[in-house]
């Protein structure tokens, strides 16, 4: 009876194609928003790293002013970012299984094709253990090893762009690239490799492109590489040199570990090698304010930097409200449509047709009807996403409809209006089979 | 083959009661062709629809093939009657975008014959009927003779056990009304119980027997074997003897 009933409802359909357009429609625009708006959604809260989500942490330390919170409005939190001593500090002192600090920076590169310009690229300058705890993909070479890192060797790793741009996408692992004057050997190039959200550093933007390259942390100083990320200072102090930036109290420095799992203990051990950490610092006359050092996993440092915004939430209740119309306004055309078969009805349940299989016939053509309008809803979603990418200039791919998302827009279109047609359908079969015959 | 004892169906609103049926008791033997006759509101149609099982009754006991379907559910009773019953309307009742193998097939889908047997069913009713070269042909491609022929060839590729025609040349003119009414005789003629409203007198002498209802009672019953027989006066429900006025 499904095939049946499919090509009953095909029929049906095209007998009034006015009401049928106007259904598809609805339902079609209902679709289009809500999936656009869930889309969003969907890629700004997803896990970015699902296999070590849990045990991947953000740490602060609440090194800020004695006098004040860092954030009034939440005393409760500490700096979202440490000094670059305390990371240097926290590096040497390991204790996790990985470890790394980093920042966002950038260099000239003086390029290899002598008629090319130097240019200024985006690094992340950062610790060997970066590419292992984020699984960082590598398309030639790998990591520098941690001895690069102990000897601040000059070693890079490019993107697969800039290895495109550079070397035409040949394998460059070993080549040397000049930047700010310094001859650096290419150790690796990592393949294409965008998490969305960037987890790592949402302090930064959670839906930036990724740096360009990777340097070692160790090479901050010598290079006096300066941050281009966010900073936050408050005490006063004397920062005319880049010595004396690096050892002042501003943070300026995003620093992550790798635990061995992300039991409660394993947690607690970190927080309480923090906290020793921390003490050994009040005795030198730093972190005067009471003991507040923290570590997130990838989704609670989502959550704590409010990667969905609110408005992107609003929004998705409002779609949803709108989709909600949209069905309503489904019903209603429905109950109108099938009180217009009401002949046909009476004559189909007069020749043996029970109540179940005639609601089943009008279900099976608000499901047809469902499936061309969450089609089409899927193509207005894609259009809309465009529109979003555009209005938004949110970084390629961030906002693309997956296979996830286009079997949930179809589901969705097919739940919602056999759901719509439910009521519809019930009151069809309610209809007596005597009820027409005579007056045909 | 189909026997009603003491019917009575009532229709209500919340101001009045209509008395559609009263205690109405007929049987009609296998292979009979009856027509019943009355004025309009006399209860002839409720009357067919309750022997088609279109309608519920509150009160009596309806034996159909053997089994009482006084109280069968809405269910029992669909699939009751798409097995037992063909009908046949005054205004034919097809469904105006189906072709008429898809009209046919209706009953026989809901059945749920295979296909082949159901492509067999079709094709041999439409040759009955004399229509299997249009099979294609949507109702609106046909005349009203036509369409009622599709009609029958709907209700006969079910092979039911009784016939129900209600008003079946209503909407068509003499000579296609004979040529209906010639079908009837023939299907008759192969062994079909046919039960047949009619208003009109000339028709109802083509059946065996006629009833006579008013004001939802048998009010006289004639046996119309041949032409030459005098009519029998029955007593019905109690009632005196009359004479059926056809």
């Amino acid at each position: 009876m499904f095939n049946y009933n499919i090509k009953l409802a095909l029929k049906s359909m095209r007998r009034n194609p006015i009401m049928t357009a106007l259904m598809v429609a609805a339902i079609a625009v209902g679709i289009g928003i809500s999936m656009t708006t869930l889309t969003v959604h969907y890629m700004m809260s997803g896990n970015p790293i699902p296999e070590k989500s849990d045990t991947l942490f953000a740490i602060t330390l609440d090194s800020w002013n004695p006098l004040r919170p860092f954030n009034d409005d939440r005393p409760e939190r500490g700096p979202h970012q440490v000094t670059f001593h305390d990371a240097e500090r926290l590096i040497a002192l390991g204790k996790a299984k990985r470890q790394t600090a980093m920042f966002e920076s950038s260099l000239i590169i003086e390029p290899v094709n002598e008629d090319e310009l130097p240019f200024e690229a985006g690094a992340r300058v950062t610790n060997a253990d970066f590419f292992s705890m984020f699984n960082v993909p590598f398309i030639y070479g790998s990591s520098w090893d941690k001895s690069a890192d102990s000897a601040a060797e000059p070693v890079v790793v490019l993107t697969r762009e800039l290895n495109e741009r550079f070397y035409g996408g040949e394998d460059s692992v070993g080549e040397r690239l000049t930047m700010q004057g310094i001859q650096f050997q290419i150790v690796g190039v990592i393949d294409n490799w965008e998490p969305t959200p960037r987890f790592y550093d949402p302090i930064n933007g959670g839906f930036q492109d990724i740096n360009e390259m990777f340097i070692p942390f160790t090479l901050t100083r010598a290079l006096e590489l300066g941050s281009n990320g966010s900073d936050w200072g408050w005490k006063s102090e004397e920062t005319t040199t880049f010595e004396q930036w690096l050892n002042s109290e501003s943070v300026w420095v995003q620093y992550w570990i790798e635990l061995d799992s992300g039991s409660v203990n394993d947690r607690d051990d970190y927080v309480t090698h923090l906290n020793a950490y921390v003490g050994e610092q009040k005795k030198l006359g730093r972190f005067e304010r009471p003991l507040n050092n923290r570590i997130f996993n990838v989704m609670e440092w989502m959550e704590y930097h409010e990667v969905v915004a609110n408005d992107a939430k609003v929004l998705l209740g409002l779609s949803f409200l709108f989709l909600l119309v949209c069905l309503l306004s489904t019903i209603a055309l429905l109950l109108t449509k099938f009180i217009g078969k009401t002949n046909e009805i009476s004559l189909r349940r007069a020749l043996g047709a029970s109540r179940k299989v005639i609601f089943n016939q009008q279900i099976a053509e608000v499901a047809v009807i469902g499936t061309t309008g969450g089609l089409i809803g899927l193509a207005l979603a894609g259009l809309g996403l465009q529109g979003i990418e555009y209005l938004y200039d949110a970084p390629a791919g961030l906002v693309r409809l997956d296979w996830i998302m286009m079997f949930a827009a179809i589901g969705m279109a097919i739940t919602s209006s056999v759901i719509a047609g439910i009521y519809p359908a019930w009151r069809v079969c309610q209809i007596p089979p005597a009820a027409q015959l005579k007056t045909q | 083959m189909l026997q009603m004892t003491q019917i009575k169906k009532v229709y209500r609103t919340e101001l009045i009661e209509t008395h559609a049926l009263r205690e109405l008791s007929l049987s009609v033997n296998e292979g009979e062709f009856i027509a019943v006759t009355g004025p309009s509101g006399s209860g002839k149609t409720t009357f067919l629809n309750i022997v088609g099982l279109l309608e519920t009754f509150e009160h009596g006991t309806y034996m159909l093939d053997g089994k009482d379907v006084s109280r069968l559910n809405d269910d029992d009773r669909s699939a009751f009657r798409n097995q037992k019953i063909g009908f046949i309307f005054q205004s034919f009742n097809l469904i105006p975008d189906l072709n008429l193998f898809e009209n046919i097939d209706v009953p026989l889908r809901y059945r749920g014959l295979p296909a082949g047997d159901r492509k067999q069913r079709i094709e041999n009713a439409l040759e009955t009927v004399g229509l299997a070269s249009r099979m294609r042909h949507i109702p609106a491609q046909l005349s009203g003779g036509q369409q009622q022929r599709v009609a029958i060839a709907r209700a006969l590729a079910g092979d039911p056990k009784v016939l129900l025609a209600d008003e079946p040349t209503g909407n068509l003119d003499t000579t296609m009304a004979h040529q209906v009414m010639d079908l009837l005789e023939q299907i008759h003629a192969a062994g079909t119980t046919i039960v047949m409203v009619t208003h009109d007198p000339e028709l109802a002498n083509r059946a065996e027997r006629n009833i006579h209802l008013i004001d939802g009672r048998v009010s006289g019953e004639e046996f119309v074997h041949s032409q030459d027989e005098i009519p029998q006066a029955v007593k019905l429900n109690g009632s005196e003897p009359l004479v059926a006025q056809l």
